[in-house]
């Protein structure tokens, strides 16, 4: 028989999970579903205006970065990695914040968190949570105004107000300025400062952050929260992401609330506060699960969520920050070559 | 890299100071002096390729102005401390050869703090530490130990000078890099250094412009300073690139 002719045996891997870095991306956008819709019914169409700028701005800067570097730009611009990148970003920042804020924040979290390191695969920063610290350390006073949810300030931002608001900053229809306000978060921090108790914070009163007439008596924020822990447990059930992150973040951050609110009420909100605020759940299913910046062993993926958890409560509690997400996954982010290190699995077949 | 380009000058200078006024040897000089130029200002560029000095760089760059007068602080000290140091070199034994540089270093650092704390009284208080902290520039006694100490007067001048003005010209660029991003401005608080006639050279590109605050902190020179080594290394490789041989074949030697 001629050697040619003979069939190939298939070489190994034998066992494939049949998954491409695209086909991941799109079941994580698809994951993000539900908590878009969730934030649109809430709190307007100010995310679709940014999540459309930042699409732009990721296509232009991907393009121009993969010629620059001399890279095949289809292949790599399709994979839409990137896409989830300024995803991620975009929930992260105020749905009414002026335009240039998430152009050059997609623009720095894609240049500076990916492309100078290599490329994707290479890079030791998360680059979302690089655009976020980014922004917030560049234009603070713009990464802290946050619209109110329709419910409080009586307002629904439509399609049109959200393109008016995001290119002019100014809204004809109403005063802009009494749409905005402070984020529970950041309510209960003055709060804390002032020496408010914790439960007076979180006290339902109409015109306030905590006021609702939700389900459940759960605020937007925490709704929003629920939008991602259901499509973080699709992810989960599609295998596209670890147990260990969530669990680990979600355990440790909620076993630090517990313990310091048991210590002191009246200082230290309560877990379920804690859990369901911020960006507590998109960080939980989303960011922290991204596998080019989190550790690589099982081990060590369950302490590097731990770590975060810590870290986000204490930067929460004792930081100048509101939320910590993005300084302590950026922290942990530097530890992941220390933990991987000591935290190899054994090899099967050698000593124990 | 550092050490070959300056040792290669070495044995030909005796030789040059002996008979000056021949054309030929006015012609020779001039091309060293060229040679040293181009080293100071791009090959062996202090803060570019050799990284020295990036404590002060980095800290005070925040705008041009600060830059400007740090970089003329540094200048100064690395022309004095040049002159100096090739002036005293052969009666300088090797074992105290350090102690000695860093003593003349310091020397002419507390004269420029003292001259620009009475001058620019302002501007001095901006740039606070890091003038007297010059002493400590590694890119100063580097040209002390590798230039000066092996090379006669004059070309210790020049080299100074040029090494100094590379430095300078990084610091200023850095800084307007810096400033521009960060605040939206160039040459704000001129008037540091120039007197009350320079209070309105500020130039202001946008009045709605947005500071970009991470320019003017401390990750800003950083990422400021890694860009302008890699838009200096992409410069190199194109003209590299271009280089060919007799044959017509591209070569890649740097």
């Amino acid at each position: 028989m001629n050697p040619a002719s003979m069939p190939i045996p298939p070489s190994s891997p034998y066992a494939h999970n049949d998954q491409t870095v695209r086909k991941v991306m799109l079941q994580v956008q698809l994951a993000a579903m539900p908590a878009l819709l969730m934030h649109i019914y809430l709190f307007g169409f100010g995310i679709v205006v940014q999540w459309l700028l930042a699409v732009v701005t990721y296509l232009i800067v991907e393009y121009s970065m993969l010629k620059l570097r001399g890279r095949p730009v289809i292949p790599f611009l399709t994979d839409l990695s990137a896409l989830i990148t300024v995803t991620g970003l975009v929930f992260c920042i105020p749905p009414t914040a002026p335009w240039w804020v998430v152009v050059t924040g997609s623009a720095f979290a894609l240049i500076f968190g990916k492309h100078i390191y290599g490329g994707l695969g290479y890079n030791p920063f998360n680059p979302a949570m690089l655009g976020y610290a980014f922004l917030i350390i560049s234009f603070p006073v713009q990464m802290t105004t946050w619209i109110m949810p329709s419910e409080i300030n009586g307002h629904y931002l439509g399609f049109m107000d959200a393109i008016e608001v995001i290119f002019t900053g100014a809204l004809t229809s109403a005063d802009f300025d009494m749409l905005t306000g402070a984020t529970p978060l950041n309510e209960m921090r003055i709060g804390i400062a002032q020496g408010v108790t914790v439960a007076e914070t979180l006290a339902p009163i109409a015109g306030h952050t905590s006021q609702t007439h939700y389900w459940l008596g759960l605020n937007s924020w925490a709704w929003i929260n629920i939008a991602f822990l259901v499509g973080g447990i699709y992810l989960l059930y599609k295998r596209t992401i670890r147990w260990q992150f969530p669990v680990g973040f979600l355990g440790s951050l909620f076993l630090m609330a517990w313990i310091f609110h048991g210590y002191n009420p009246e200082m230290y909100p309560p877990a379920s506060f804690v859990l369901l605020s911020g960006g507590t759940m998109l960080a939980a299913f989303f960011i922290i699960t991204d596998p080019v910046s989190a550790s690589t062993t099982p081990v060590g993926r369950f302490i590097y969520a731990c770590g975060i958890g810590v870290l986000v409560y204490v930067i929460r509690s004792w930081g100048t920050f509101p939320d910590g997400l993005a300084f302590a996954i950026l922290l942990m982010n530097i530890a992941v070559p220390l933990i991987d290190q000591y935290t190899q699995p054994r090899v099967f077949g050698h000593k124990r | 890299m550092t050490d070959t380009n300056t040792l290669a000058d070495t044995p030909n200078s005796t030789a040059a100071d002996a008979i000056e006024t021949t054309p030929n040897v006015w012609q020779a000089k001039k091309a060293e002096y060229k040679k040293i130029m181009l080293n100071g200002l791009w090959q062996n560029n202090q803060a570019m390729v050799a990284l020295l000095g990036l404590c002060p760089l980095l800290a005070v760059s925040n705008n041009a102005v600060n830059g400007l007068g740090l970089g003329l602080a540094t200048l100064a000290v690395l022309l004095v401390s040049n002159t100096l140091v090739s002036l005293i070199r052969s009666h300088v034994s090797d074992e105290i050869r350090i102690p000695v540089y860093i003593a003349i270093i310091a020397t002419a650092v507390t004269m420029i703090d003292l001259l620009m704390n009475a001058y620019f009284h302002t501007l001095h208080g901006i740039l606070g530490i890091f003038i007297p902290l010059i002493v400590t520039n590694c890119a100063i006694l580097g040209r002390a130990e590798a230039y000066a100490s092996k090379n006669s007067v004059d070309k210790a001048i020049v080299d100074g000078f040029f090494m100094g003005l590379g430095f300078l010209v990084v610091l200023v660029l850095l800084g307007a890099l810096r400033e521009i991003i960060g605040s939206g401005t160039l040459f704000d608080q001129a008037h540091l250094m120039f007197g009350e006639t320079a209070r309105n050279w500020t130039i202001t590109f946008s009045d709605d412009y947005q500071g970009v605050l991470l320019a003017i902190l401390p990750p800003g020179a950083f990422i400021g300073l890694g860009l302008l080594i890699a838009a200096k290394n992409y410069i190199d490789q194109k003209k590299a690139a271009k280089l060919q041989n007799d044959l017509g074949i591209k070569i890649a030697i740097k």
